[in-house]
């Protein structure tokens, strides 16, 4: 074996990079040219969820080999289903070994955050530089003064409906309260187009209907200091009241069943006539024009208008949309690769490209995103989801998106709340239940 | 020339009979050993127990420990006494789950039983073609249970369902039938999911135990006068009785501990009306995290098995006695 002899000019060359990219990270790599020096065969390994955007999954796993060459190290996606990111994340952490980064929605990170690595040296520069992060990120993504995720993308939601049989019963707009939803559903159920709505146990759609709902009409589910549970409220009994006739009335309601992928099938199909949905709707029918198609044979897309919000309630117009972040596992043998992945992810070239195919259902983590070419190329339905990051509110609103909050969301409290009352429990009944399930879990 | 043969009969030489002399003393010593019958017992039984208690023992251990601890995620916790069973117990939901694991595991149970039978009693009939149906029958329980399930989940879709199309088409129904979006009607199709998955178990091992009944017994019978209901009450059930107690043992433990179907079929939804203890522990422990209360949940199915297993096998020690 031929062993090859190193000159004072290799040398100091080659410490030269190795001090650069540990002092400056990836800017100090790209400015090196040339890959640090992570050991061979050091790979990194990232969990997502399976995006309702195909093509965005297409396009991280394009940009994986040249992440690859510019970390010098492996890297590797691998999507799942986004029901299983939780307790993948749980298997993970008490076995203290899987995927070194790992995609975190809603606020995860407060239910996680002895787990995970501070990512303040990475988050903070990004925010600073891309106009700052949305104030979601905040409550989701910030535990205790230290980013323990770097925000990465939010998910937006508006009410898609169906322009023509809206105008066939004589709305030109889209209704602005809820009582004119209802009076408008109830005209599309007479006619077989009734409103589509999760209303099941799934993490997307059940809950960001759920809560803003709740949020319109006065309820919460504590107050604003987070400790005292405020369920049992007018509002609240006001909204399950509501809920329950505008189910029977202008709902299908086999919602009860759906996960968050069955509005998108029923819709597409033509099965209803509005959803509380993503952009992902609008999205795959128009790049399925050939496949999804309306009554009339003509590509179903055209027909789509999107409701930036739901209606009004008596207490006003909320939403709760999707923020998503990556955070690094404490037992990841790569925090620094890690670190350095998602410094390189987040450059404006590299996550310009994956925000651009997303064409709105995923929108910027920082409002820099917002005055991106690409909102002049999309068209006017996605238009809505713009700045739609600006308006959302999380778990646990009035009070602190806290691990809490969190738990009462992953055991569907509020979901099922209205779940039970549009299957036949009396209001004040349902209410009641979860105001007991929600002391257990903030009280007890 | 006669070339001397060394080691040759009744001519060994020292040095080469000294290393086969040791071994073949070693080989003696071990082959005493083995003779000793409770060192060959502890030879038998040690890899056994390393592995259950790998496998089995300790896992078991830690989930006792953890159902006394408030160990969460990311959290080692500290120990919690009763804590968490008595939490469970005070939870609505638990006794929902526990009400449903006990319907669920009753009713496809009876199903099953008696499905099975039925299918075992034809199946031991001669008739062309029996091979095929025989392999055919076991396809249910052949195709994994996550696939079935979500075929299940099709024909049940509350949009798209084909059993509410063709009933629809066929005039049997007006409105689409709620199959899972109503709690009621989602636990009966869930009942009817795993009857059809664990009934081919059912008729398999009923089919092997029929087949061991001498049909001399079953042509004395007929001699006798018994008709075809008398023959099977009086002949082939009391015969059948040890395999049938030993398959719905099987059958209690698995649908009792049931996960995989109501986790794809319907989540424990709507409202938790589906929710299994299994399903709701998954819930609790690894969706929520809080991995103590998950374990106390899924360790009240322990004394319902123990209980219910019990009963069955000491009845079945008597039916051996008699």
């Amino acid at each position: 074996m031929v062993r090859k002899e190193m000159n004072r000019r290799q040398f100091v060359k080659i410490t030269g990079t190795a001090a650069a990219v540990a002092t400056t990270g990836v800017e100090g790599i790209l400015a090196a040219r040339r890959a640090p020096a992570y050991a061979q065969g050091t790979k990194l390994h990232i969990v997502r969820w399976v995006d309702f955007i195909p093509e965005a999954d297409v396009e991280l796993r394009r940009q994986a080999p040249e992440a690859s060459k510019a970390l010098g190290a492996e890297v590797t996606f691998e999507f799942i289903n986004a029901n299983d990111l939780q307790p993948r994340i749980t298997a993970a952490i008490q076995s203290g070994s899987g995927a070194d980064i790992i995609q975190m929605l809603w606020n995860w990170p407060q239910l996680y955050a002895n787990s995970l690595v501070d990512v303040s040296d990475v988050a903070e520069p990004i925010g600073k530089a891309q106009g700052g992060y949305y104030e979601v990120f905040e409550s989701s993504a910030r535990v205790a003064n230290r980013w323990l995720a770097v925000p990465h993308a939010v998910i937006g939601n508006a009410v898609a409906y169906r322009r023509s049989w809206f105008n066939e019963i004589g709305v030109k707009e889209f209704p602005k309260t809820w009582e004119d939803y209802r009076e408008v559903g109830k005209k599309l159920k007479a006619k077989g187009k009734p409103i589509g709505q999760a209303l099941g146990h799934s993490f997307g759609d059940p809950p960001t209907f759920a809560y803003p709902f709740l949020w319109d009409f006065g309820g919460a589910e504590v107050d604003t200091t987070g400790k005292k549970v405020a369920i049992n409220s007018k509002g609240t009994i006001e909204s399950v009241k509501f809920l329950q006739a505008f189910w029977k009335e202008a709902c299908d309601e086999g919602g009860l069943a759906w996960d968050d992928t069955n509005n998108n099938r029923a819709f597409h199909a033509g099965e209803i006539s509005a959803t509380l949905n993503g952009a992902s709707i609008y999205i795959v029918a128009k790049r399925q024009k050939d496949k999804i198609k309306d009554d009339k044979g003509e590509p179903l897309f055209q027909d789509i208008e999107h409701a930036a919000l739901m209606p009004k309630g008596p207490a006003g117009q909320f939403a709760l949309y999707g923020g998503q972040q990556h955070s690094i596992m404490k037992y990841s043998k790569n925090q620094k690769l890690a670190k350095d992945f998602l410094k390189w992810l987040h450059q404006d070239a590299n996550y310009g490209k994956w925000f651009e195919v997303n064409e709105g259902y995923s929108v910027g983590a920082t409002k820099k995103w917002e005055d991106n070419p690409m909102w002049a190329k999309v068209d006017k339905p996605l238009q809505v989801f713009r700045q739609a990051a600006r308006l959302t509110r999380a778990f646990g609103h009035p009070g602190p998106a806290s691990a809490k909050a969190t738990e009462a969301y992953t055991k569907y409290v509020i979901v099922d709340m209205y779940a039970k009352a549009v299957q036949g429990t009396k209001a004040e009944d349902a209410v009641k239940w979860a105001e007991t399930e929600l002391k257990k879990i903030y009280e007890g | 020339m006669k070339n001397p043969i060394a080691g040759g009969a009744g001519r060994a030489a020292p040095v080469e009979v000294a290393l086969p002399h040791s071994r073949a003393s070693q080989r003696r010593t071990l082959t005493g050993l083995l003779e000793n019958e409770r060192f060959l017992a502890l030879v038998l039984l040690t890899p056994t127990v390393l592995i259950l208690g790998m496998f089995i023992a300790y896992p078991f251990g830690m989930g006792v420990w953890f159902a006394l601890s408030s160990i969460s995620v990311g959290n080692p916790g500290h120990f919690v006494g009763l804590k968490n069973f008595v939490k469970a117990w005070n939870d609505s939901i638990f006794r929902i789950a526990f009400w449903n694991t006990s319907v669920y595991t009753f009713w496809a149970t009876i199903f099953k039983l008696v499905l099975g039978m039925w299918l075992a009693l034809l199946l031991n009939r001669h008739f062309r073609g029996k091979r095929i149906v025989r392999a055919s029958m076991l396809l249910p329980f052949i195709v994994p249970t996550v696939l079935s399930t979500f075929a299940w989940r099709w024909m049940f879709d509350p949009t798209f369902s084909v059993l509410n199309w063709t009933l629809y088409k066929t005039g049997f129904i007006v409105t689409k039938l709620p199959f899972l979006s109503n709690g009621d009607w989602a636990l009966w199709c869930a009942i009817v999911v795993n009857t059809w998955r664990g009934m081919p178990f059912f008729a398999i091992t009923l089919l092997a135990g029929l087949q061991t009944i001498n049909t001399d017994l079953h042509e004395a019978a007929s001699l006798d006068g018994a008709n075809g209901w008398k023959r099977f009450w009086y002949v082939t059930w009391p015969l059948l009785k040890p395999v049938t107690v030993v398959v719905v043992v099987f059958s209690i433990i698995q649908t009792f501990s049931d996960f995989q179907l109501i986790y794809v079929l319907t989540g424990g939804g709507p409202a938790n009306s589906t929710h299994l203890l299994a399903t709701y522990a998954y819930q609790i422990g690894v969706a929520a995290g809080l991995l103590g209360e998950g374990a106390a949940i899924s360790l009240c199915m322990l004394p319902v098995l123990f209980v219910v297993v019990w009963i069955q096998l000491r009845y079945l020690r008597r039916l051996e006695g008699a």
